[in-house]
This record gives structure tokens, sequence and C-alpha cells, in this order.
């Protein structure tokens, strides 16, 4: 099953909404807790950092039998140096972002660690595609 | 502890979802910063913040989190409490500060932070 969502990135109270309906497929699908929330939280850090730093974008959402797929793709400014972006607690986001409890540098990381494989194509000045597999482990809680 | 003996704790308020004052809770965080809770949090706690927008909703949403307290007398907007509401999460308010907060609720018998090893 394939899911779509435009992330608009004008209007950060709607952001993560796309992650929330998400959630609320897989809960219905009856898909294990601990894929849900790995699921949801990285692709929320994911649909976050697209509304403050790329205006927005698609995310899609493929629910296999064995893997989640998520797929975010943004015409943004690309990140120049993808290392140092991956770095705890390194953070470009302007200060009103901070304000809204985001902007940690905690976002790519948190992505990494509830993901199986993640993989990041970024082309400065082109924009970023993010992708995130999560694996389903059957009689996981 | 249930969350009507938190509430008491704090000399708190609830804004809405009274009606889970028997519910037991195991475990709080305190957190302004929302990618803490999701880097940090593991538990189903009781989420204290000074951080009030649609955000902590919906991060308390993905986080399973069922009870939310405002610091510093700070209170949510309408549309807060009414998707707080939707999602069956109890919002409180207290006038104190979070280290205040943090520390009666600790002294209270709430020692559990539920977080993962930092």
């Amino acid at each position: 099953m394939l899911y779509r969502f435009e992330v608009p990135g004008d209007d950060f109270s709607r952001a993560g909404h796309a992650s929330t309906e998400i959630k609320r497929i897989m809960q219905q699908l009856g898909l294990p807790l601990r894929v849900i929330k790995r699921t949801t939280i990285s692709m929320y850090e994911a649909e976050i950092n697209m509304v403050v730093h790329a205006g927005g974008g698609v995310a899609e959402v493929e629910i296999g039998n064995s893997q989640i797929t998520v797929v975010l793709r943004d015409s943004g400014p690309g990140i120049p140096d993808l290392e140092l972006a991956m770095t705890e607690g390194w953070s470009t986001a302007p200060e009103w972002i901070r304000e809204m409890g985001f902007g940690a540098g905690m976002g790519l990381s948190n992505m990494k660690r509830n993901t199986d494989e993640m993989s990041i194509d970024t082309v400065v000045g082109k924009g970023t595609t993010v992708t995130l597999r999560i694996n389903v482990e059957l009689g996981a809680s | 502890m249930t969350v009507r003996e938190a509430v008491k704790a704090i000399d708190g308020t609830f804004f809405c979802g009274a009606e889970a004052g028997d519910v037991i809770v195991n475990s709080a965080c305190g957190a302004d910063l929302m990618s803490d809770v999701m880097a940090f949090v593991k538990e189903q706690v009781v989420l204290l913040t000074g951080l009030v927008n649609a955000q902590v909703l919906r991060t308390a949403e993905l986080m399973d989190i069922k009870v939310i307290v405002f610091v510093r007398g700070k209170h949510p907007t309408a549309d807060m409490v009414d998707m707080a509401k939707d999602l069956e999460i109890a919002l409180i308010g207290t006038r104190l500060s979070m280290f205040l907060a943090c520390g009666r609720l600790y002294e209270a018998g709430l020692r559990n932070s539920g977080t993962r090893p930092i």
C-alpha cells in the first residue's frame, strides 16, 4: 500500500500531520507498536525538517509486509555538509524554530536511531530526498 | 501515583481530561525541546513543558503521552484544548516553574524519568 502526502511549507502548526495520519493507518493495520513508533518518530523529524529548511515537499509511505519505506522529497536548498548535519546538537534552524520546540540538532540522529536504513540524497540548490526504511519485525511489541 | 495526585502535588488544574484523574502514572519528563522528548523518552510519561503550541500535542500523540503539564502559568489555546480532547490527552496547568513542578512530583514519589540511558 502506498500513501502520498503533500507537506505544506508555510504552516508550521500543520507540520507532522502526515506522520500522525500514518500512525493512525498503521494502528488500523495492526502493525507492531515498536514499528509504528520508529516509523512515525523518524518520519515526523523528517517532516519537520522539510517544513523548516525546505519549504515543504512530498512524503510517500509504502507499507509492505516486511518493510516500511518512507520517502520525503523537497526542492529546498540542499545540505552542504551532510556529516556535520548528522552531528547531534548541530543545527542551522532559525531562532523562531527553536522557540517552537525544535532545532535542537537531534533530528537526523533521531531519524537514524529509529530506522534500519536511512539514506539522504542532497544537491545544494536543488533539493533533498530522504529515504527511511524500517523492518517489520513480526512478534515485536 | 494517580494523575489526580500529581495535579495536587503541583497545585495544578485541569484544562481538559479531568476524567483521566484515576490513571496511574509511573514516570515524568520535563522538556521544552520536542526533539529531546522524541530522542529520549521511552515510556508513557507525564510531560512537563513550558512550550505551548500544537507541536507539543503532536509529539505527545506520536509518543503515546497522555498527560501534559504546562508550567509557569502557561495556558493552551482553545484550539489546543479541542485537539487534546480529540486525542484523549489530559492538559494540566501549574503556576510553578519547571524546576519546582518537577521537584514536587519527585518529592511526591514520582522518581522514574522514563527515558533511555543517556
